[in-house]
C-alpha cells in the first residue's frame, strides 16, 4: 500500500541548501532533504558524511549559516531542540538518554511532570500506559529503566518522543545495539508509526535493515547532498556507489601475505571468562588476524582479556612459545602487547593532554632519568612518529581533542609502536574514522604487518575484515566458531560462522 | 597566536594579586610596609605547603579532606615526643614521617582498595583528628617558643635571630620541589594522565594503583612540611583542631586554576592563590575587619576564581 501512494503523499518537511561549518571545516555543503508524510526515510552515508550534523541542524542543536528549513509550509529555525520538540520534531540519539534508576514512566514524563508541588505519578503511570498500550509494547510503566533489556529501553526513548506528538521523529542507528528479536519489535512499531502517518528519518549503516524498511533514501557524502531514490526502484550497489563515490568499496584480500612457516607469536589456549568460552587460537608473525563476529559475540572481550583489561577465569597465553602471565595490562604491555580500544577517548587517550604526552604514555620510563623526563628525547621521538606514521598536526603540543578521529588513531598506534610491541590488538581501528583517513590507517596496518608486527584487528564491517585479513576468527556467543584462510572467505561464511548458535 | 592566549591566561592571576595588594595599599591603614609584608607571607606558609600536596591530588581529579587534621596531628604527636624528651629534630623528623604514612594510608585506601576518595579522606580526617587527642590525651602540646633552649628550628622554618622571614625561603624550596616533580617527572606526567583519562593510563601498561598511592603519599609528605612550619610559627597545638585547614588549602588550589574534574592544573597558580589569601586576609584586618569578613571574600573569590575559569574555557571551546 505505501508505495503506491509514495509520491502522492505530500511533502512535510524540506530542508534546501543548507550550509555549515566548523572552524573552517565545511561540515555540510548545500544539503537537501525531502520528507514526505507517513515515509520512512534512510539517511545514509559513510561516517563524517554528515548525517548527524544534518539532524543536529533540523532539530536546533546547531544553527546552520546558510539554508532554509519547511515545515509544513512554515519557514522555520529552533534555536534548541526542546523547541523542535514542542514543533512535533523529535529525535532519538544513538546513545540513550535514560535516566537508569528512574522507571518508565518517570523517564517519559521528566520535565513535564503533573502540575504543582506534589508528584503524582498514577498520572504518569496511567499516561505511559496508554502509550504503550497504542505502541503494543509489553513495558510496565513503572519498571526502572535500568532492568529493562537494551532493546526495550529504545522502545522507552521512542515512546517518549511520541509522546510529544511527534509528526517527524529521527531514528539515530536505532538497531545497534540491538538483537535480531528486538530488530523485530523496532520495525513492528515502526511501521504501526508509519501507518498513523508519523514520518520517520531513518539513520543506519545496515543496508538489508534499510531495503526491507524505509520507502525513500537520501544518501550524503562528504558533507554534499547527492541523491534520493526510491528504495522499490533502487538496489545496493547503486546505493552503496553514491555513498563511496567509485564502483568498488574495496578489493578483497585474495591471498595470505604470511609465510606458511612463519612462527606463532602469541598463542591463547582455553581462554575463558564471563564473556568468553574456550577460545584458543594462533597468531603468527606479520599476521593480520581478523576478529569477525556479531555485537556481544566476545571478541572484545577476548581481546580484553588476552590484554588483561579484565579478568580471566581460565586459559593460558604464550608469547613467542613461552608462557606468560598476564593479570594486568601491565603485564600484557611488559610482554610486547598493545592494545587500540574501540572507544578511543575512553580508554586509549587522555584527550586533554597533548601529542606528546600521549605518544610516550606506555614507555614514559624509557624516556626518564631517575624518574624525571628528557623533554629533548620525547620531542624528538615524537616528531618522528609523526613523520613516520603522518600525524596531521602544527605540533607536538597540539592536545588530542583538537585531532580527527583518524589522527587521534594514529596517536595511539604511535603510542604502542615506541613502547615497542610486537603484538597489536586493533579493535574496531576505523569506527568514526571518515574514509580518507581510513584508507591510511589500511596502508599502516600493512605495513606494520609487513615490518613483522603481528595484529589483531576487531571489526564489525564485514568489507573491512575481508579487505585486511589474512586470517578470519569466526565467534559467536563468546565462542569460536571457524577459523577461515582469507582465500576461503566471504561475507556470506563469515556471517554463517557469527550467526551459528550451539 | 595560540601561545599569545596562553601568557594572559598565565598572567591573570597574578595580575589579580598585584592588583589587590595595591587595592589594600591605598584602601588599608599601614598596608603598605615590610612588616605587613612579612605577615602576609608568615600566614603562607603552612596553607601553601599544604596546597602544593593536594594541587597533585586535585589533579587527579580526586580529593583530600585529611590535610588540615593531618598537618596538626602530625605537629601534635611531634610536639608530645618532643615534651617526652625527644630531641627536636627527630621530633621534625617524625612529623613528616607521620604525614607521609597518613597520607600513604589514604593512598591505600582510594587506589587499593577502591574507596571514593571523598569517604576516605573524610573518614581519615576524623581518624586522624581523633588519633591525637588520643595519644596527647587531650593535653595542649607546646613547642620551644622563641629563645627558649632548643628553639633554633625556629630560624630555619620560620624567622631568624634577626627576624628575616626564613620560613619563605623553606616554602618556596619546597615549591620548587613541587614545581619540579609536577612538570619534570614521570611521576608529574602520570599525575595529569590519570586526571584526564585513568583508564587510559591503565590501558597503556601503567600500574595506576602505584603512581596514585604516591600522589596520596606525597600530599601527605607535604602536609608534614606544613606542620614543621606550623609548629614554628605557633608554637602552640591544640588537640582536635586543623578541621577547616584543608578547605583553605583546596581554596588556594582553586583560585589558582586547578580543575577540581581533573587534567588541569599548575603548581604556580597554587602559589599564587595561598598569596592571594594572604593578602587578603591581612589586607581585610588592615581595613579594620574581623576574621568573618576575611572567610566571607575568601568565598566569594573562590566563586568569582571558578566563574571566570569555566567562561574562559567556555570562550576558548567556542572559538573551535
Amino acid at each position: 500500500m505505501s508505495e503506491n501512494t509514495q509520491s502522492a503523499r505530500p511533502v512535510v518537511l524540506q530542508m534546501i541548501d543548507i550550509d555549515k561549518r566548523f572552524q573552517g571545516v565545511h561540515a555540510l555543503k548545500k544539503c537537501n532533504l525531502e520528507l514526505r508524510k507517513g515515509e520512512v526515510h534512510a539517511l545514509v552515508g559513510e561516517n563524517g558524511a554528515g548525517k548527524s550534523t544534518l539532524m543536529k541542524c533540523l532539530t536546533g542543536i546547531h544553527k546552520p549559516e546558510e539554508g532554509r528549513i519547511v515545515y509544513n509550509g512554515k519557514e522555520v529555525s529552533y534555536k534548541n531542540p526542546k523547541e523542535a520538540q514542542e514543533d512535533g520534531i523529535s529525535i532519538v540519539h544513538q546513545e540513550l538518554n535514560l535516566m537508569n534508576h528512574l522507571t518508565a514512566a518517570q523517564n517519559i514524563f521528566i520535565g513535564r511532570e503533573s502540575k504543582g508541588f506534589m508528584l503524582n505519578d498514577s498520572i504518569i503511570n496511567q499516561k505511559t500506559q496508554e502509550l504503550f498500550d497504542h505502541l503494543k509494547l509489553n513495558i510496565s510503566p513503572t519498571e526502572k529503566v535500568g532492568n529493562l533489556t537494551v532493546g526495550k529501553q529504545q522502545m522507552v526513548e521512542i515512546s517518549k518522543a511520541i509522546s510529544f506528538d511527534s509528526s517527524v521523529l529521527i531514528l539515530d542507528e536505532p538497531t545497534a545495539a540491538l538483537t535480531e528479536t528486538e530488530i523485530r519489535e523496532l520495525f513492528r512499531t515502526m511501521n504501526d508509526l508509519r501507518a498513523r502517518g508519523v514520518t520517520m528519518v531513518y539513520i543506519s549503516h545496515r543496508m538489508d535493515e534499510i531495503m526491507e524498511m524505509t520507502d525513500r533514501i537520501t544518501v550524503m557524502r562528504d558533507g554534499e547532498y547527492i541523491t534520493t531514490l526510491n528504495t522499490k526502484e533502487t538496489n545496493l550497489d547503486e546505493i552503496i556507489n553514491a555513498m563511496v563515490g567509485r564502483t568498488i568499496y574495496a578489493e578483497p584480500k585474495t591471498h595470505s601475505n604470511v609465510a606458511p612457516d612463519a612462527p606463532v607469536v602469541l598463542e591463547a589456549k582455553n581462554l575463558v571468562s564471563k564473556d568468553v568460552k574456550d577460545v584458543s587460537f594462533q597468531l603468527h608473525k606479520g599476521e593480520i588476524l581478523g576478529l569477525a563476529g556479531l555485537m556481544g559475540a566476545g571478541r572484545t572481550e577476548t581481546a580484553r582479556l588476552i590484554f588483561g583489561a579484565d579478568p580471566r577465569t581460565s586459559g593460558e597465553i604464550y608469547k613467542n612459545g613461552q608462557q606468560v602471565t598476564i593479570r594486568t595490562p601491565q603485564d600484557a604491555v611488559k610482554a610486547g602487547i598493545g592494545y587500540l580500544s574501540e572507544d578511543r577517548k575512553r580508554f586509549g587517550l587522555a584527550i586533554g593532554l597533548s601529542i606528546a604526552d600521549n605518544t610516550i604514555l606506555a614507555a614514559a620510563e624509557d624516556f626518564c632519568k631517575m624518574g624525571v623526563i628528557d623533554e629533548q628525547k620525547v620531542r624528538q621521538v615524537t616528531e618522528e612518529y609523526i613523520k613516520k606514521i603522518n600525524i596531521k598536526t602544527p605540533s607536538i603540543s597540539q592536545l588530542i581533542r583538537n585531532l580527527s578521529g583518524g589522527n587521534q588513531q594514529k596517536v595511539i598506534i604511535a603510542k604502542w609502536l615506541v613502547r615497542n610491541c610486537d603484538v597489536l590488538i586493533f579493535d574496531e581501528p576505523t569506527r568514526g574514522i571518515d574514509v580518507g583517513a581510513k584508507s591510511e590507517i589500511y596502508k599502516l596496518m600493512n605495513d606494520l604487518a609487513a615490518e613483522g608486527k603481528s595484529i589483531i584487528m576487531i571489526s564489525s564491517e564485514l568489507e573491512e575484515v575481508l579487505r585486511m585479513s589474512d586470517r578470519i576468527i569466526c565467534m559467536c556467543e563468546g565462542r569460536l566458531t571457524k577459523v577461515l584462510d582469507i582465500q576461503e572467505a566471504s561475507q556470506e561464511v563469515i556471517m554463517k560462522y557469527a550467526t551459528m548458535r550451539n | 597566536m595560540d601561545t599569545k592566549k596562553i601568557d594572559i591566561q598565565k598572567l591573570l592571576a597574578p595580575a589579580a594579586l598585584v592588583i589587590l595588594y595595591i587595592f589594600f595599599c591605598f584602601a588599608g591603614k599601614n598596608f603598605f610596609s615590610a612588616s605587613t609584608l612579612v605577615s602576609i607571607l608568615d600566614s603562607t606558609y603552612y596553607v601553601g605547603l599544604m596546597a602544593f600536596g593536594i594541587t597533585f591530588v586535585i589533579i587527579t581529579s580526586g580529593i583530600d579532606l585529611s590535610i588540615g587534621t593531618n598537618m596538626m596531628m602530625s605537629a601534635l604527636l611531634a610536639g608530645y615526643m618532643n615534651a617526652k624528651g625527644a630531641n627536636i629534630w627527630i621530633c621534625l623528623i617524625a612529623a613528616v614521617a607521620i604525614a607521609t604514612f597518613v597520607g600513604f594510608l589514604n593512598g591505600t585506601l582510594i587506589s587499593r582498595l577502591k574507596l571514593p576518595p571523598f569517604i576516605a579522606t573524610l573518614g581519615v580526617m576524623m581518624m586522624t583528628q581523633g588519633f591525637g587527642s588520643i595519644i596527647t590525651k587531650v593535653q595542649t602540646q607546646r613547642f620551644p617558643g622563641a629563645g627558649a633552649p632548643g628553639s633554633e628550628y625556629k630560624y630555619i622554618f620560620y624567622k631568624t635571630a634577626s627576624g628575616f622571614p626564613s620560613g619563605i625561603v623553606y616554602m618556596l624550596v619546597f615549591f620548587v620541589v613541587a614545581l619540579f616533580l609536577l612538570n619534570k617527572t614521570r611521576f608529574g606526567r602520570y599525575t595529569y594522565a590519570m586526571g584526564s583519562n585513568e583508564e587510559a593510563v591503565r590501558l597503556s601498561g601503567v600500574n595506576v594503583i602505584q603512581w596514585k598511592t604516591l600522589v596520596y603519599t606525597v600530599c601527605g609528605f607535604f602536609c608534614g612540611l606544613a606542620s614543621i612550619v606550623y609548629a614554628a610559627t605557633y608554637t602552640t597545638i591544640i588537640p582536635g583542631t586543623g578541621n577547616g585547614l584543608e578547605m583553605n588549602a583546596i581554596a588556594a588550589v582553586v583560585i589558582g586554576g586547578t580543575s577540581m574534574a581533573g587534567g588541569v592544573g599548575t603548581m604556580s597558580g597554587t602559589l599564587i592563590g595561598a598569596l592571594l589569601m594572604s593578602v587578603l586576609k591581612t589586607g581585610l584586618m588592615s581595613m579594620g575587619l574581623q576574621g568573618h569578613f576575611q572567610t566571607f571574600f575568601t568565598g566569594a573569590v573562590v566563586i568569582l576564581a571558578v566563574l571566570l575559569d569555566i567562561y574562559r574555557n567556555k570562550k576558548a571551546t567556542a572559538v573551535k
